[in-house]
């Protein structure tokens, strides 16, 4: 039963697959055998074809060759103007992948996509603009010749003798969405060539003439069908594991590639992908690089290493792995990864014969790795190499004269020491010293000073020692057994020892890198402000490796800002690139897919919640930043920052959120205390008043008076401490509602009960409709709301005057107004007047302080309402308020209860 | 009727409210003691066997609420709380653990007899038998023949419409909390649909009132609950 569902982390990744897709825009590729079979022809029929249907289609850039046909199919569709770019003196004009962005089609045709885009784009390829334009989410149409793609290169290069250096990784083709095939004949094609409905540039007619030669366009019919079919039988897999129809789950046999430091592993690499693809497994490629390799010239170096970047860029994970013996560290790398088929570039037998071969090292290592030999390309141009190798030569460093001076001089002490000796030692203890001379040498410096001690020593002896002295002959044969067991033992322990100190140095210079890494996690796990962070960074990561950086952190808004304070020369940075870098959270610049013209690297730092900011590298060596282990450390040292930012970040989160609490409590605590400590006296006043007026035998008439006066008053206070202390609660905008569906009269009824007193020399009319829904509002403090309008509309009307509360559903709202027929308001105060401490007259005799508007105002807002005032045309003021209408919950069943009614006798 | 001078235990911590309290309690003619903390208070009420407890909300040593609790274990004096203005949730706290009414500071003398007078007349009321019929703002309702009218002619009230009001006549002038009444007429299972009540007080409302928007007995403490007021 279960063994017929799908793994669960594999629907897992498949869901987020496709909602990776479901992102990201569709590619369509127009794939073809070779130039002139009409992809781009077929693809503006296609966008033709929907344009016609209302879609938004533009034209990125199509080639048209000044084919009239080709040309007829622009008619009537949108084309992006081309960017012009200066490039030494010329004019280039390129694909506008910014305004594309802008402009953002629903779908736009970028013709020929392994097009190598001039110097100074955003990208160096036209597959990389693409790649932007399908993660920006538009539909893209594109064209492509099988001759373009980066695995079958070398193979079609063999077949016609041409190279094409134009190359688009095999992914981007087979992850494309469509892939439509464009085919015709060979003999079609042959006529359509004869006719000249080819374009063939002037430069390379000869070269070209000689590509279009059936043989070898029947061998890339063979190969763009053969791979198109691939693709299909890919489709079908994956259809078939959704549908789970396929009960037997792959077990991934992942490839492992070794590459050497031998020219033409790119074939290797190549033969690995195809060789993934059609397994569909993951593959690693490695370099180990041995102490041996470490010496090798940079040129070739960088050679290794755009091996592994091409292995990358198809898709293989990269390593360089560091160790003794290539054949140990590749089988350990193996185990560790559960790689069980290795491929290596074939050795070809060296002027070593007794030299076991790469590939039988690992076989006598493990029996169980399977191991795939492919022959290596050997067309590496030797004028080329021949010319690379001087090159080398002329950059090599100059060696330092002061090892030799060493070696000669410590022979030189040998020979004196000999000398002196000579009298009471044998030869062959003497010999020892001149052994020991060799040896300090060989630790003390490199192999170069050792091999010239060892040869100088030999001399010296000879001359100096063997008899007959002075002079360089022997005149025993059997000193020449000592010479050359002497040099044999002399250049063995230099070369020994020159070993041994190399690898002492690379293995301290990796402890120190990760002492380095250690020793920036500890110091920035307790850091507490940003600086701290980029201070702490500037020192290691520069002392480290001897780089220049800086740190560009985001604001809320996710815009870079440039660390002003930072007191530490900052590279020249783009902030452009880095923003790009940030945006897309993806490398920038140097070294990179995107911009890699830059001389800086950018690195996003990213956190476990989101990005936080870019890290900035320049390098004086920049090709040190290409080296995969390097990058790697550089992205631990990014990592590392990214998440100190973060807990930096959250650490403020957290104390903004305790000092808010605290200073809510605060607020609290003081306005309770306020309140009481503020009431107590004033009930006092106007209980002791009322006391006075009521005791026997009672007040004169003016003295009674004044007691009403005196509580009047102290009510007055007490309005005023409670309107202010109201406004500091809402002002604190934390106000909780206590939100309740209920009806609307039920707060007009009790605002007016508790404004009886202010309003008993005014008229109130309350007219709701019957019908009126409930509402979703805090009772006690729109009744505060009414309260204050009413007192409002008693205050500024003139004893007798009437006041009407209406509602009303307007415009989906409810509306209730509050209307007097007094003076008005003043013209133009109608805004100001719910500002705090406004009021309609200046300098009124009225009392109030202004509050009340402004509290209806904060109150009618918490609750998602506008309040407003207008005067009326018959004269008077009228202040209105929504409040939003809902849904109501359900109610109890009136008409049931009513039925129900019926049958209970004794109630009427 | 009763002929004893009834009794008033005032619990309130500052001196000056107890002081014109108690002036105007005497004149009214009722002995008064004062308690200046909850647990005096609660020693007075046992011994002092007051009509009536007037208790300010906020005590220096017990929160008033306690005090209310514990008090109804094991007496039903009427308590008058005096509580500050927007302490709603608090005035509803008191109001659920059985104090009987509410006095938001700062009151008027007037205001505190006329709450007292009202608490009087319900504890003579209880202490006799339930009333068996009442009339407030020209409606009358007979409890016992379970008939409301006005001017003699019959009201049409549904049975909860009716339970409701019974309800508010036996507990005439108290202020009863949304909970109180929702357990009452609709059972405990109820207690969390306030827009069921307050839709039926609407209905009652405009049955019984002259106009619903205007109350003049069936009346809203805003946030808190309902009081019917009788006038005598």
């Amino acid at each position: 039963m279960n063994d017929q569902r799908p793994d669960p982390d594999e629907l897992l990744e498949r869901v987020q697959r496709d909602e990776e897709k479901a992102r990201r825009g569709k590619l369509k590729v127009f794939f073809g055998a070779s130039a002139g079979v009409g992809k781009t022809f077929t693809m503006l029929s296609a966008a033709q074809q929907l344009r016609s249907q209302h879609l938004d289609v533009l034209v990125g850039i199509v080639e048209t060759h000044g084919r009239t046909e080709t040309m007829a199919l622009l008619e009537g569709m949108e084309v992006l103007p081309l960017k012009e770019i200066e490039y030494r003196g010329k004019t280039l004009r390129e694909f506008d992948l910014d305004a594309a962005l802008q402009r953002r089609p629903l779908l736009i045709l970028v013709d020929e996509l392994a097009h190598t885009n001039a110097q100074g784009s955003r990208h160096p390829k036209r597959w990389q603009d693409v790649e932007e334009l399908l993660a920006a989410g538009m539909d893209v149409y594109t064209t492509l010749n099988v001759q373009h793609l980066e695995s079958l290169n070398d193979v079609i290069g063999a077949i016609t003798g041409i190279r094409v250096r134009e190359t688009v990784p095999d992914k981007v083709f087979d992850q494309a969405d469509e892939v439509v095939l464009v085919d015709i004949t060979p003999d079609e094609l042959l006529q359509r060539l004869h006719d000249g409905k080819v374009y063939i540039p002037q430069q390379a007619q000869e070269a070209i003439r000689n590509f279009f030669r059936k043989g070898n366009l029947i061998a890339l019919r063979e190969l763009s069908l053969r791979r198109t079919a691939d693709r299909v039988d890919d489709q079908m897999r994956t259809y078939r594991q959704e549908r789970s129809i396929d009960k037997v789950w792959q077990t991934k046999e992942n490839l492992l590639v070794c590459v050497g430091p031998q020219p033409g592993s790119e074939k290797v690499i190549r033969r690995a992908s195809r060789l993934a693809a059609e397994l569909d497994v993951e593959w690693h490629a490695v370099y180990v690089e041995t102490p041996r390799l470490q010496r090798l010239s940079s040129s070739e170096r960088e050679r290794i290493l755009r091996t592994l970047k091409l292995a990358h860029e198809l898709g293989a994970q990269t390593a360089t792995l560091a160790g003794q013996d290539e054949a140990e560290t590749v089988v350990e790398y193996a185990y560790s990864r559960n790689l069980s088929k290795l491929i290596v570039g074939r050795d070809y037998k060296g002027w070593r014969p007794w030299r076991r071969s790469f590939t039988d090292r690992i076989g006598r290592l493990s029996s169980d790795l399977d191991i795939i030999q492919v022959v290596r390309e050997i067309s590496d141009n030797p004028a080329q190499s021949a010319r690379a190798r001087l090159a080398d030569r002329s950059e090599r460093v100059k060696p330092a004269w002061q090892p030799y001076a060493w070696a000669v001089a410590a022979c030189a002490a040998a020979t004196v020491l000999g000398t002196g000796m000579q009298p009471y030692f044998e030869l062959a203890n003497i010999v020892m010293i001149f052994l020991l001379a060799v040896v300090l040498i060989g630790v003390k410096f490199d192999r170069g000073p050792s091999v010239l001690a060892a040869f100088l020593s030999v001399i010296l002896f000879d001359f100096f020692l063997v008899p007959p002295r002075l002079s360089f002959a022997v005149s025993d044969a059997q000193y020449l057994v000592t010479f050359a067991v002497m040099l044999a033992v002399a250049l063995v322990i230099g070369q020994l020892t020159a070993n041994l100190r190399y690898q002492a140095q690379i293995a301290s210079h990796r402890e120190a890198r990760l002492r380095a890494l250690y020793e920036m996690a500890r110091d920035l796990s307790g850091v507490l402000l940003p600086d701290q962070i980029i201070d702490i960074s500037h020192k290691f990561i520069e002392s480290t490796f001897g780089v220049q950086i800086a740190i560009l952190l985001a604001d809320e808004h996710d815009k870079l800002q440039s660390a002003a304070r930072d007191a530490h020369p900052v590279p020249a940075i783009d902030i452009s690139i880095a923003q790009w870098s940030f945006d897309h959270n993806e490398a920038a610049g140097f070294g990179t897919d995107t911009l890699p013209g830059s001389p800086i690297l950018y690195l996003p730092l990213r956190a476990p919640m989101r990005m936080r900011g870019v890290l900035a590298i320049e390098s004086a060596h920049p090709r040190w930043l290409l080296i995969p282990e390097q990058r790697r450390q550089m992205d631990g040292f990014a990592a590392l920052i990214a998440t100190a930012l973060e807990r930096v970040h959250y650490i403020e989160v957290a104390q903004d959120a305790v000092v808010r609490m605290e200073s809510e409590r605060l607020r609290n605590s003081v306005l309770s205390a306020l309140s009481h400590d503020l009431r107590t006296p004033l009930t006092a006043l106007v209980g002791l008043t009322d006391t006075l007026v009521r005791i026997p035998p009672g007040l004169d008439a003016a003295q009674l008076n004044l007691a009403e006066a005196i509580r009047d008053q102290a009510f007055r206070m007490s309005a005023l401490v409670n309107n202010l202390l109201d406004m500091a609660r809402l002002q604190a905008g934390n106000v909780k509602l206590n939100l309740q569906w209920q009806p609307l009269e039920e707060v007009v009824g009790s605002a007016q009960q508790s404004r009886e007193q202010q309003l008993k020399e005014h008229q109130v009319q309350a007219t709701l409709p019957a019908d009126f829904p409930l509402l979703e509002f805090d009772a006690v403090l729109i009744e505060r709301v009414l309260c204050n309008l009413l007192e409002n509309a008693a205050k500024y009307t003139p004893p007798g005057s009437t006041i009407r509360i209406a509602a009303a559903i307007c415009n989906g709202e409810a509306q209730i107004s509050v209307t007097d027929n007094g003076p008005g308001l003043p013209h133009g105060s109608e805004e100001t007047i719910f500002e705090k401490f406004t009021r309609g007259e200046k300098e009124s005799a009225k009392p109030g302080v202004g509050l009340g508007l402004a509290i209806c105002r904060a109150i009618v807002e918490a609750h998602k309402g506008r309040i407003w005032a207008e005067n009326v045309p018959t004269g008077g003021a009228r202040f209105i308020f929504t409040l939003p209408l809902g849904t109501p919950p359900s109610m109890p069943d009136l008409q049931d209860e009513q039925a129900l009614h019926g049958m209970e006798p004794g109630v009427t | 009727m009763n002929n004893h001078t009834p009794v008033v235990v005032i619990v309130e911590d500052e001196k000056q409210i107890r002081r014109f309290v108690r002036a105007a309690l005497e004149e009214e003619g009722l002995q008064v003691y004062e308690a200046e903390t909850a647990r005096q208070g609660l020693v007075e009420a046992g011994t002092r066997q007051p009509d009536i407890i007037i208790l300010d909300l906020g005590l220096p040593d017990l929160d008033g609420v306690e005090f209310i609790r514990d008090l109804r274990n094991w007496s039903a004096i009427p308590v008058i709380v005096l509580s500050a203005r927007s302490d709603e949730a608090n005035k509803i706290a008191a109001l659920d653990a059985g104090a009987d009414d509410f006095l938001s500071k700062p009151f008027g003398v007037g205001e505190l007899l006329a709450r007292v007078r009202v608490a009087l007349r319900r504890r003579d009321r209880t202490a006799g038998e339930a009333a068996a019929a009442i009339e407030f703002c020209g409606v009358h309702v007979d409890l016992v023949n379970r008939t409301v009218k006005r001017d003699q002619q019959p009201i049409h009230l549904t049975p909860i419409e009716y339970r409701l009001l019974a309800l508010l006549v036996r507990n005439p002038g108290k202020v009863l909390t949304h909970r109180q009444i929702l357990r009452e007429v609709w059972g405990p299972s109820h207690v969390e649909h306030a827009h069921y009540l307050r839709i039926y007080m609407g209905q009652l409302r405009h049955k019984l009132e002259e106009n619903a928007a205007q109350p003049k007995c069936l009346l809203t403490e805003a946030g808190v609950g309902y009081r019917l007021v009788i006038d005598e």
